[in-house]
């Protein structure tokens, strides 16, 4: 029988449950569509612990129903960073993921810096989303720094904002449930990526969810968040579309009737009227 | 009158009341924890053979059951929480029908399924004299928020255990605690066999930390190994097996899958440590073969002449268990997810499961809560949806309308499973929740 977690290819690789075992490789120019969108997931082993990895399935998913074609690359610990990038992703991990991927960011930090600086899309979930930021002060006061492309700094706390949430964005209604320890504060004209509707957000205190500086995204939200929300998942990949091939996005018709009653009725739960 | 007889008074009258009301298992343990605070203590005080807490994410309530059938078979009273009521509350609950009024109980051993957090909860008030440690999945992060503080509770309830551990040589959260335990105390194991090891990543979480220096453990003449012989039939050997070496089978038990053969072994080596030299091969066997599924664990109900499966699911790592359990002999499914405490509130983890067993057959309802959300991840795994149904008893109306006649299943989180189960307890011939068959 196939085991979950290894393919051929990429032995390394982590199993996302539903992709093809051959979505890392570049099809050949015949079966390549519209286009080849790469797309880099960062630290799925380390850093995926909450469905995060839906993300990067919802996202191939429909890059192909869009008629492109994904290459869905992983990036571990110590491996090469990918040479063509078009879309880059994280997720959330727990605090021993986060040390063990420490080093490794800072390996391929300036690369990241320049992609997002050249308006690559990018979508930092939870732990990721942090890590994107100045620094993480923990509990006990020490400051770990972080990549610095989003202007935000988190502190450590004792306790936990958990539960459901409902965003009011440029995407409109964003559902999905928070998990995080660290409280998150926007430095001056950060912009965030939402309005809390329901939920704490970055902090529970100013209503801000999330960060956007150009094409990146950071957001405490899980769920996964994209497949949900589709708006903002073919909001990045229009993004990465365009980079890939040079032309506008060519998007085919979506059919997103559950996803969107599923957004709508968790709205109507939880945003009081 | 003795504050522990008060006690004992006062949470019989509260269980007979709760039962008048058909209500929860939990009030009569809080109204006699409330009267006598030491009342645990004083009622386990003449346990003398063993009291034992089997704790873990998954196959709790099934190795529980497996354990004891296996102890009583040896001619042990054991005194037990079969309710699934896995907290202390629960525990004290089912206590109170078994006592007598001056409040200790009159019992061999006692074999308590407690839930990660409220094993230590019972440790404060009871040091367990062994503990069986299952595995560390992630499930219901709302409460325990991360692994790594579901291993550390597990390794703290290993350090205030007094005579034996029993641990999962598989699962290497659980395996390291061997290092926590206290100086006498013995360490066995349960685990897989070699030759079905490339199975366990479809089992168990992954373990992040491998660059340490952990070297995981070698099984020992004590240590019971599951070895299968088929889809079905197993043996469970110590030493490696060969003559004399107290292999236990081959058996089969009611209950299919994987998980339960390993929940199986898991009772048997710790059987074994209780039991010592009064453990017989063949008993355990035979009491192993008679084990019925728990409720809501592969539970099957005759529904106008069709089998109809119910199958609980909470977590990333018992989705797939059963998914690849039951996917040998795909039948009409629905799937059924709320999103109560009780189910955990986060659906993130379905993104986790794979369901492309699914889509030969495709999936005739969703329903629940988060029935769309359902629905949504299928559709990722292009698995067909016939209709969604969010309220419970429609959607199993119309599930049962749609194929009457050919067998049926129902996936299904914590409280969809308590709502479905009342739903059909009221049409059809079902034990009573905690009082099963057996």
């Amino acid at each position: 029988m196939t085991v979950p977690g290894e393919s051929a290819a990429y032995p390394q690789d982590v199993f996302i449950p539903g992709e093809p075992s051959d979505s890392a490789v570049v099809p050949d120019g015949d079966r390549v569509g519209k286009g080849a969108i790469h797309l880099v997931h960062l630290y799925p082993r380390e850093m995926s612990i909450y469905g995060d990895l839906g993300n990067t399935r919802a996202l191939a998913a429909r890059i192909r129903r869009h008629g492109y074609s994904p290459v869905v690359h992983q990036h571990h610990p110590g491996s090469a960073f990918p040479e063509t990038v078009h879309l880059v992703l994280g997720g959330g991990g727990q605090d021993s993921g986060q040390v063990r991927v420490e080093d490794d960011l800072e390996q391929i930090a300036d690369r990241l810096r320049d992609l997002a600086a050249d308006g690559t899309p990018m979508l930092m979930i939870c732990g990721m989303y942090q890590l994107f930021g100045n620094a993480f002060i923990t509990v006990e006061g020490k400051r770990l720094p972080g990549l610095g492309i989003l202007d935000v700094t988190t502190q450590g706390n004792a306790k936990r904002m958990i539960g459901p949430v409902v965003l009011d964005t440029e995407f409109g209604d964003v559902v999905g449930y928070e998990n995080h320890s660290g409280s998150t504060t926007l430095g001056a004209g950060q912009a965030p990526f939402g309005t809390v509707r329901s939920g704490f957000g970055n902090n529970g205190t100013d209503q801000t969810e999330g960060a956007r500086t150009g094409n990146v995204f950071g957001s405490y939200l899980h769920g996964p968040i994209l497949p949900a929300n589709p708006a903002l998942a073919d909001a990045l990949i229009g993004l990465a579309a365009e980079r890939a091939t040079g032309r506008p996005f060519e998007p085919e018709q979506q059919d997103d009737a559950f996803a969107d009653e599923a957004r709508g009725r968790q709205v109507r739960r939880l945003v009081k009227r | 009158m003795l504050r522990t007889t008060a006690a004992v008074v006062a949470g019989k009258a509260a269980r007979a009341a709760s039962r008048l009301r058909g209500g929860g298992s939990a009030l009569p343990g809080l109204v006699a924890e409330k009267v006598d605070p030491g009342f645990l203590a004083h009622a386990l005080a003449d346990v003398r053979g063993g009291i034992l807490v089997v704790t873990g994410t998954n196959g709790k309530t099934t190795t529980t059951k497996m354990l004891v059938a296996v102890l009583r078979a040896h001619g042990r009273t054991v005194f037990t929480n079969p309710t699934g009521s896995n907290f202390t509350r629960g525990v004290i609950s089912s206590m109170l029908g078994e006592l007598p009024l001056r409040g200790r109980l009159r019992a061999d051993m006692a074999v308590l399924e407690l839930d990660e957090a409220h094993a230590l909860k019972f440790a404060a008030a009871v040091k367990p004299t062994h503990a069986l440690l299952l595995n560390v999945a992630r499930d219901q992060l709302d409460r325990f928020a991360e692994i790594d503080h579901t291993a550390q509770l597990l390794a703290s309830l290993a350090e205030q255990t007094t005579s034996g551990v029993v641990l999962n040589l598989d699962d290497s959260f659980v395996s390291r605690i061997r290092d926590r335990v206290a100086d006498g105390v013995a360490v066995h194991y349960f685990g897989v066999d070699g030759s079905i090891a490339d199975r366990l990543p479809e089992l168990q979480e992954q373990d992040v930390r491998f660059e340490d220096d952990f070297v995981p453990p070698v099984a020992g003449p004590d240590d019971g190994l599951l070895k299968p012989n088929d889809e079905r039939s197993f043996e469970v050997l110590f030493g490696g097996g060969g003559p004399g070496s107290g292999t236990v089978g081959p058996l089969e038990l009611q209950q299919r899958g994987l998980a339960a053969m390993i929940n199986a072994t898991a009772a048997t080596a710790t059987a074994r440590m209780l039991l010592g030299d009064a453990f017989d091969p063949a008993r355990a066997a035979s009491a192993l073969r008679a084990v019925t599924p728990p409720f809501g664990r592969g539970e099957v109900v005759d529904v106008d002449g069709q089998p109809l499966e119910l199958v609980l699911v909470k977590n990333p790592a018992g989705f797939t268990v059963a998914l690849g359990t039951y996917g040998s002999t795909p039948v009409a499914t629905m799937v059924a997810i709320n999103d109560n405490y009780a189910d955990g509130r986060d659906v993130s983890w379905l993104y986790d499961v794979s369901f492309e067993s699914l889509r030969d057959r495709g999936v005739a309802v969703t329903s629940g809560v988060r029935g769309y959300d359902m629905a949504l991840r299928l559709q990722y795994d292009d698995v067909a949806v016939e209709r969604v149904e969010p309220a419970l008893e429609p959607a199993l109306d119309a599930f049962l309308a749609a194929h009457p006649d050919e067998p049926k299943r129902i996936f299904c989180t914590y409280t969809a499973m308590m709502a479905l189960r009342r739903v059909l307890a009221a049409r059809y011939d079902l034990p009573d929740i905690g009082e099963e068959a057996s």
